[in-house]
């Protein structure tokens, strides 16, 4: 089984293994990674499971959705890579990836 | 010996409360109890994909069964009946005993009945939980008739998803328009537009007076004489929130269980977060009780902190949002009491527009439908009490980005 590693802001690490099909703001969850609020729960619509994830892994977290920049160009710690984690389906093909997280869920 | 903390209720403020206690450093036991025969659940996607048969059950979990193992979170099924303070006990309905160090109060809210002759036939439904919905979903086909008594939140969102699958829906509301205790007059039109388009028929300023049916429902007849024949009925009249034993156990209790910023009652050894309580909000400057998820979680982290006597104050902008046909609505702030409304957008014609209520020249709350950037702003404006004029945020010549650069420059 692969792993995916959130980084705190605080710089502590967090490897979480991957079950494919589920999202990564619910693997995060489900193993209590501090930062990820998630507050709806995978909808869409709060912007608060914003992860920025390592520029060598973008090609492997598919497309971001015309909503999801919406919400992503309006978070004060967007970086180029910013995506919202429950818009993210892991895959095996994950596996190593590092994600980081912000200061401040919005 | 081992210190127990004992969460009374399975709902999403305990899903938050537990692990925050163990990253609070709590070492003792940590026992949820609860009613229902699920670890806590989504409840927001009830009255939408769930009920549209787009999740299952399993998919609503909030934290996998593993997650509680690994963190020894324990569960009971069952129901308290009794807080015995002067004991530290609670009494089940069982008859069973379970003592407790610390306590906290996470009953959330039950629906309101109605007492209409015939709401007992088969077929008249609420929808609270898992359970409720599944028995709504044995009486859904195509092309049968549904009554959806209440035109709230969670009766637009069930006609919503029971259009998507078919049916002939009506939402009957007894107010002179639908969502009226929650929002502006801007909205209601627009959603009863939207609803109309989608081919729902609404009425309004109408009671029901009684459902009829041999054993299951048939009718549903209104005081004005009009009859809709039915195959479901589903009552969407709002929520109480459940303080019976907190009262009972001589908590202070005044809509709602009082909790200060901290999330502490009037007993030491008892915090208490989510629908059931009722805080002092520094950004409206009066007492508040919520009925919203984002509510029940950061109360949920500020009680598990004062458990373990670290004080982490809760003071969070209040958030919501609603999903009906392709519409995301996004609320942020509460607008009780607005002295000025102003929209950006077209709310006559298409689907996407935000309404901003102010008072006294301040921005206090916004409905965004499908304006996922004006709500990200708001909050910002809202939360922090930055200045934006009215005439700005209606002014769509003036970009998102701009409007915040405006309102941070003073």
């Amino acid at each position: 089984m692969g792993s995916i590693t959130f980084i705190e802001h605080s710089g502590d690490q967090h490897a979480v293994e991957i079950e494919e099909g589920k999202s990564l703001m619910q693997i995060a969850m489900d193993n209590g990674v501090p930062g990820v609020d998630a507050d709806c729960g995978g909808e869409c619509a709060c912007g608060t499971c914003h992860v920025i994830v390592d520029a060598n892994w973008t090609s492997k977290t598919g497309n971001v959705t015309e909503e999801e920049t919406l919400m992503l160009d309006m978070t004060p710690e967007k970086a180029d890579t910013s995506r919202l984690s429950c818009q993210i389906t892991t895959t095996e093909a994950m596996d190593g990836m590092v994600v980081r997280l912000p200061e401040f869920q919005m | 010996m081992t210190k127990q903390c004992i969460i009374i209720g399975a709902s999403h403020a305990a899903a938050q409360l537990a692990p925050s206690l163990r990253q609070e450093g709590w070492d003792g036991d940590i026992i949820i109890i609860g009613d229902e025969p699920y670890l806590p659940y989504h409840r927001p996607p009830l009255s939408k994909s769930f009920l549209a048969g787009e999740k299952t059950a399993e998919g609503l979990a909030i934290r996998p069964a593993a997650f509680y193992e690994k963190n020894s979170i324990q569960f009971r099924q069952g129901r308290v009946t009794a807080i015995n303070r002067s004991t530290q006990t609670l009494t089940l309905s069982d008859g069973q005993e379970q003592s407790y160090d610390k306590l906290a109060l996470c009953m959330g809210s039950r629906v309101r009945k109605v007492s209409l002759p015939g709401s007992e036939l088969e077929g008249v439904h609420y929808l609270r939980d898992i359970t409720d919905v599944e028995g709504i979903k044995a009486h859904v086909e195509k092309d049968k008739h549904v009554v959806i008594i209440g035109g709230g939140y969670i009766g637009l969102e069930a006609a919503s998803a029971l259009r998507k699958l078919g049916m002939n829906v009506v939402v009957l509301e007894m107010a002179e328009r639908i969502l009226q205790r929650v929002t502006a007059p801007e909205l209601s039109e627009f959603y009863t537009r939207i609803h109309t388009e989608e081919g729902v028929h609404i009425h309004t300023g109408i009671a029901v007076s009684e459902i009829t049916g041999e054993t299951h429902t048939e009718k549903v007849i209104c005081a004005d004489g009009t009859e809709f024949p039915v195959d479901l009925v589903i009552v969407g009249v709002g929520i109480l929130p459940n303080i019976e034993l907190a009262v009972e156990a001589g908590i202070e209790v005044d809509n709602g269980i009082i909790v200060d910023e901290f999330c502490r009652t009037n007993d030491a050894n008892i915090v208490a977060a989510g629908d059931c309580t009722n805080h002092f909000n520094k950004i409206y400057n009066r007492r508040i009780r919520l009925e919203s998820v984002p509510n029940a979680s950061e109360q949920g982290k500020s009680a598990a902190a004062s458990i373990c006597g670290v004080s982490k104050e809760y003071k969070s902008l209040p958030w919501f949002w609603s999903d009906q046909y392709n519409l995301k609505l996004q609320i942020a702030g509460l607008s009780l009491g607005y002295d000025q409304i102003s929209i950006r957008g077209d709310k006559l014609a298409g689907r996407s527009f935000a309404a901003f209520y102010f008072k006294d020249g301040q921005l206090i709350s916004v409905d965004c439908v499908n304006r996922p950037q004006e709500f990200m702003l708001s909050k910002k404006i809202i939360a922090e009490k930055l200045s934006i004029m009215p005439a700005q945020l209606a002014d769509e010549t003036i970009e998102i980005k701009e409007l915040m650069k405006l309102s941070s420059q003073h």
